[in-house]
């Protein structure tokens, strides 16, 4: 298919990892953010092509994994309340809260429904006039303009009963709390779909400030190893910047439009990840021109409970201090289909992936 | 659930499009793209095409990829 199979060329794949072990000296680490580039990663089982000193270390940016239980809960309470219809993400429904998850609630019979898209939620609303529908918003700049085109959509026609509980994130505060954490690394794979909305200048701040190269980059395999090979070379060369490898999506200034509804819609508030805790200004809320559609204006939560993952790991390798195979659970207890903890659920989730081409089982590429 | 995928534009009806994705179809969202039009490839994520994909950019990323594994196969 275009813009997949050349991007997908084995024989380049091995020259550009030839030409990364020629260049690299002594070990450097990479954190590839996105959660999409673990799942890649893994997929066309880009470390085996790489040398023994170049190591890739997965971070905070898949957006089911980094969502708190608190977040759960809420839902879960939710959906036991008359009349209401939760709409989701897939992926979210298998995650665990304290006592239960969506799944759960729904084999109990919660009418909770799987959607693709904000707007099919809103058509769920609009066919059905007697419940009130809460559409769970995760996700990170690249959904986050979806819904709020959604929320627009619902004041023009005037959807009274649809409202959004919203656990929207912005990247760029978690990767300099993976900075301050002090996860030793040498330069950031930048969330090349994040950055296809609001371009390549919010990672500015990285290489100016705490003198760390990011460069942004597409999901095919030619893209991941590119983009370590140019950061290799900013290492080389002490120039740290922020460099975009995935030009045929990404460009400086983002997708205008889609950053005007994301603004117009939200604003920034504190929010809680998974493994970090709160970050200041990390999150999304509606602004107050639109909290007829918050959630949190009609269903009043229990405070907070303290966030206990047992032994479950997930919070230190979302962190990049671990890796699934630390985990005791992972791969006996743990499994995609038994998922303990959050990094399990997803298909970007790093257990997930991990456990999923662990055995290159799926993987015809290597 | 963060992946977008590159998908072709086939029809238009208002803001709202039909996409081929190698072959399966999906409707996408097109309230954040300039003059779509049938036949634009663009990124398709959770029912919406958040940017094109240029055409230009991607050729000119590959023959630079080409340039380079040329100069690698004479070393
Ligand atoms: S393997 Fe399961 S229990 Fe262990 S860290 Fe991953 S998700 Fe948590």
């Amino acid at each position: 298919m275009k813009y997949i199979d050349e991007f997908r060329d084995k024989q380049l794949v091995i020259k550009l990892a030839g030409h990364i072990k020629n260049l690299a000296r002594g070990d450097l680490a990479f954190m590839e953010v996105c959660g999409g580039h673990t799942s890649a990663i893994h997929r066309f089982g880009i470390k085996s092509f790489l040398p023994d000193n170049i190591k890739l270390i997965s971070g905070p940016g898949c957006p089911v994994c980094v969502t708190g239980k608190e977040f759960i809960d809420k839902a879960v309470a939710c959906s036991r309340l008359k009349n209401v219809i939760i709409t989701t993400f897939g992926d979210l429904i298998r995650v665990p809260g304290t006592v239960s998850s969506l799944e759960k609630e729904r084999a109990k019979g919660a009418d909770i429904r799987i959607v693709f898209s904000g707007l099919e939620a809103l058509d769920i609303a609009i066919a059905n006039p007697g419940s009130r529908v809460i559409f769970l918003g995760i996700g990170f700049e690249t959904t986050a303009p979806g819904t709020a085109v959604t929320i627009k959509e619902a004041l023009k026609k005037r959807v009274e009963n649809f409202c959004l509980l919203s656990a929207h994130k912005i990247m760029p505060p978690a990767m300099e709390a993976i900075i301050k954490e002090g996860v030793n690394i040498d330069g950031f794979i930048c969330p090349g779909h994040v950055a296809a909305i609001t371009g390549s200048g919010i990672f500015d701040f990285i290489p100016e400030k705490y003198k760390l190269g990011c460069v942004i980059t597409g999901f095919e395999p030619v893209d991941i190893t590119q983009a370590i090979l140019m950061l290799v070379n900013q290492v080389n060369s002490n120039d740290p910047k922020t460099e975009i490898q995935y030009r045929r999506a990404v460009t400086k200034d983002g997708n205008s439009m889609a950053k005007k509804q994301m603004e117009d819609v939200f604003e920034t508030c504190d929010a809680f990840w998974r493994g970090f805790g709160i970050i200041p200004g990390s999150g999304l809320k509606l602004r107050k021109e639109f909290t007829k559609f918050d959630a949190g204006e009609f269903y009043q939560f229990d405070p907070e409970s303290p966030e206990n993952d047992g032994s479950c790991i997930c919070g230190e390798i979302l962190r990049g201090k671990k890796t699934p195979p630390d985990c005791p659970l992972f791969g006996n207890e743990c499994l995609p289909d038994n998922p303990i903890g959050a990094c399990m659920v997803s298909n970007e989730g790093a257990c997930n992936t991990w456990f999923k081409y662990s055995n290159n089982e799926c993987n015809n590429y290597t | 659930m963060c992946l977008s995928v590159p998908a072709r534009i086939i029809s238009i009806d208002g803001s709202m499009a039909e996409v081929s994705c190698g072959g399966t179809i999906f409707k996408a969202g097109l309230q954040m793209i300039e003059n779509a039009k049938p036949g634009d490839y663009i990124l398709l994520h959770a029912g919406f095409a958040i940017q094109k994909i240029s055409d230009e950019e991607a050729v000119e990323t590959l023959r630079l990829l080409k340039e380079m594994k040329d100069a690698m196969d004479e070393m």
